[in-house]
């Protein structure tokens, strides 16, 4: 099965960026929850020592694992857009879903113990609050493909200046 | 209530019992947070006049108000306990994770009572205490027992203040350390390593609720935003590095022990140079958008591996003051003081002054020899190698490193009882904690504010070296304003120490820094979270209220104008270079700066405080105390 090869837009990090402020958890997890708790975040920050940090919430893969994994049918795949919808009812808490993410982007609500999702913030007037707040603008909602044109870009940028034999006449 | 629980958690580390202290509204809108409700608790605590390594000084952590809400710069919390390097007050502020752990886990304060009979790590879980074990943790640094504890525990959201090495080895001057940042100064990492206690760690799984979150959370946004500008450049840029070249420039940057106030190879041990060179990546607090701290790597060199954040009091300290040009020797110190967790200025400062022992003759190779050195070492100004060794040595308490461990004041008491010497002339130190970089003989508005400092030789409590070098004052004589001037000073600082809230956003609130820019917006903060009706006074008090709870406890516990004082050097001898060179603080000077101060804050001539100002701060219990 492949992950991470969707046309869907996702929420992206820039690790180069991300300073680790976690001010993305407090407004998804207020977002949500209307209180600010880490714990109900559905994008997390990770340290994994003094200096790699970044953020991950879900990728929105084609044929999502999570979807296909679950035992009760909680879990759908927007076909339009890729977000996954979990049915609150449906759910039982088991942890299929968390176990099938290659991302880690699937958590439990510590009160309720039913899983939750990032979807992008699909009807928040102003899309996804964890971009809007960044104060880094490490953050981002791409794709696959706007991704990759942005890395030629900045890679174009920094590796290569344009030859010119062109000069200003004396 | 909004923004607080209403809970101050109390542990008896002896008897393991917890119970739950419920404060009143009123108490919260008195004491607010961070070192002023540390402070306070502490003042609530303590045994009066017990030795500071006593059962009887209790460990006071107290949150801060916007701590788990999105307010930038507002995750830190404040640690008090009575300083065994003063035998005053020891507050100190951290920031990070720890703090929003904490009030996830629905606690507002935490106060450890009493010591532990073997080593333990506590662990506060949401409203669960256990003691657990800590033996596996013995002899790993700060950042490696927090990983450790984290591995152990399986959870990454476990929070932990730890003590490293230095502090199980009882370094006077040892910090508590978490996610990288530290509670540092007055040696609270000695207390805790007395008290046998290796870490404290905290899970919250809980949400926090503010009265208004539709506007405090605009209003963070906007300040979150405001905070990418120019206001905030020099800190996310070079980080506070980029000060040691504008204090070399006023000529106030210490220099070989506070000799000189201009250093030579300052462009070498720049924060400009550490960018070129050095800089990995720039990293946040939680909570704040700024993003200060420049982590630093050394790639080549006796010292290749070493990596920290560098900040410029860290090093000022272990760079310029020790006439060390090569920047690699200051990262290495500054990483074993991180890592291993002592304070990095006063581990500087005492190298500096060994450093001047042995360029004086007082002390010699053979006084360095121990088992990791047997011939002993020459530790001249400059060489960062010996400088490394002995910081090893501090750290392990080994061979002179155990005197040295003690911080400047013992050190040379003990020297000069031994030797016949005077090095105590320059043992650098302020109330017995030695001194941040700013020399401040030229200084002499900041001169005073360090003088009569709670906490001893400290620029975080008193900020009065900022109107002397911006020319606000006439930094090289002494008038009638300058009580004034250190007053306000000190309570300003103490407002943002309270919330708290990281100084380095004063400016991106309305652009100005002043008391007029600031205390509106605060204000606003403050009633969106907790619903109340603050205005501009009612945060000024805060900061007054602050600094008065400190000095109270300093009284209560045996303060007199005589501790009011500056190191020798300061009042004796005059630097030969840059602006600042051929003044000094006369006692004449010094005393009249005090009296000035002792009025403008409305106390006795004696420096004490009459019971009317106390009741009038709505502290009649402290005014039963210690009021005149």
């Amino acid at each position: 099965m492949t992950t991470s090869t969707s046309k869907h837009a996702y929420i992206d990090c820039d690790p180069v960026k991300c300073v680790g402020c976690q001010l993305c958890e407090y407004v998804c997890s207020f977002t949500k929850t209307a209180e600010y708790n880490s714990y109900r975040s559905r994008i997390r920050t990770v340290r994994v020592d003094e200096v790699l940090i970044t953020a991950i919430a879900c990728r929105t893969c084609e044929n999502a694992p999570c979807v296909v994994v679950c035992p009760r049918d909680a879990l759908t795949q927007d076909p339009l857009t890729g977000i996954i919808h979990i049915d609150g009812t449906r759910c039982d808490g088991c942890a299929w879903c968390i176990e099938a993410c290659d991302f880690g982007a699937i958590s439990i609500n510590p009160t309720t113990r039913l899983a939750e999702i990032c979807d992008q913030c699909e009807t928040v007037e102003g899309g996804p609050q964890c971009v809007r707040w960044c104060p880094k603008e490490a953050l981002e909602l791409t794709t696959p493909e706007r991704r990759a044109q942005k890395t030629r870009r900045a890679l174009i940028a920094e590796s290569l200046e344009m030859p010119t034999k062109a000069k200003d006449p004396q | 209530m909004y923004g607080y629980s209403g809970k101050i958690l109390h542990i008896d580390l002896k008897t393991k019992k917890t119970w739950v202290e419920d404060k009143p509204e009123e108490w919260y809108k008195l004491w607010i947070g961070g070192v002023s409700m540390a402070s306070r608790l502490l003042w609530e605590n303590i045994v009066p006049g017990c030795d500071p390594l006593d059962d009887g000084n209790p460990i006071c952590f107290a949150n801060g108000i916007f701590t788990g809400t999105p307010v930038p710069v507002g995750g830190k919390f404040g640690l008090a306990s009575k300083s065994p390097l003063t035998g005053f007050i020891g507050d100190s502020l951290s920031g990070s994770w720890f703090s929003i752990a904490l009030k996830r886990a629905g606690w507002d304060g935490v106060v450890l009572h009493n010591s532990c009979d073997r080593w333990t790590n506590l662990f506060i879980d949401d409203d669960r205490v256990q003691f657990l074990d800590a033996t596996y943790l013995l002899g790993k640094g700060t950042f490696e027992t927090e990983e450790a504890i984290r591995k152990k525990m399986g959870d990454d959201q476990v929070r932990s203040c730890t003590i490293g090495i230095c502090g199980e080895h009882l370094v006077r001057y040892a910090n508590v350390t978490n996610d990288g940042r530290q509670a540092g100064r007055t040696g609270h990492g000695m207390i805790w390593g007395h008290k046998k206690l290796k870490a404290v760690s905290v899970r919250g799984t809980k949400g926090v609720k503010v009265f208004d979150p539709a506007t405090l959370n605009q209003l963070s946004f906007d300040i979150s935003k405001t905070a990418q500008g120019k206001d905030t450049e020099k800190y996310r840029v070079y980080g506070t590095a980029t000060g040691l070249l504008s204090q070399n420039k006023a000529g106030v940057l210490p220099t070989r022990n506070f000799t000189e106030g201009v250093f030579e190879h300052a462009n070498e041990v720049s924060g400009e140079f550490l960018d070129e060179h050095h800089k990995v990546k720039v990293i946040a607090c939680a909570q704040c958008p700024i993003a200060c701290e420049q982590m630093s790597i050394v790639k080549t060199g006796p010292f290749a591996g070493a990596m920290t954040g560098i900040e410029y009091e860290s090093l000022f300290a272990n760079s310029s003051n020790l006439g060390v040009s090569d920047i690699r020797a200051a990262i290495k110190l500054i990483t074993i003081s991180d890592h291993d967790g002592m304070d990095s200025i006063s581990m500087g400062v005492t190298i500096g002054y060994a450093m001047e022992c042995y360029e004086r003759g007082v002390l010699t190779d053979k006084d360095f020899a121990c088992p990791s050195h047997p011939e002993g070492f020459t530790l001249r100004f400059g060489d960062g190698e010996s400088a490394v060794k002995l910081a090893e040595m501090i750290r392990d308490r080994e061979g002179i490193g155990d005197l040295l461990a003690e911080g400047v004041r013992i050190s040379s008491k003990k020297i000069d009882e031994e030797r016949g010497t005077e090095s105590w002339k320059w043992a650098m130190h302020i109330k017995g904690l030695e001194p941040a970089g700013y020399d401040s003989r030229s200084l002499k508005t900041f001169a005073v504010g360090l003088a009569v400092g709670t906490r001893g030789g400290c620029h975080n409590r008193s900020a009065a070296y900022d109107p002397d070098i911006k020319g606000e004052t006439n930094r090289l004589t002494v008038d009638e304003t300058r009580g004034r001037v250190a007053a306000e000073s000190e309570e300003y600082a103490a407002v943002y120490d309270t919330l708290p809230l990281c100084k380095f956003i004063r400016r991106s609130f309305t652009g100005k820094a002043d008391r007029a820019g600031a205390w509106p917006a605060i204000a606003k903060l403050i009633n969106a979270t907790t619903g109340w009706n603050f205005d501009y006074d009612a945060v000024d008090l805060i900061g007054i209220r602050a600094h008065t709870i400190k000095k109270a406890f300093n009284i209560r516990e045996g303060w007199t104008q005589a501790d009011d004082e500056l190191p020798w050097r300061w009042k004796h001898e005059a630097m030969t270079k840059g602006p600042g060179a051929g003044v000094f603080v006369t006692d004449e000077e010094l005393e009249y700066m005090k009296k000035l101060y002792y009025k403008a804050k409305g106390w006795t001539p004696e420096g004490l405080i009459p019971k009317t100002k106390l009741i009038e701060l709505g502290m009649p219990d402290v005014a039963e105390q210690i009021g005149v």
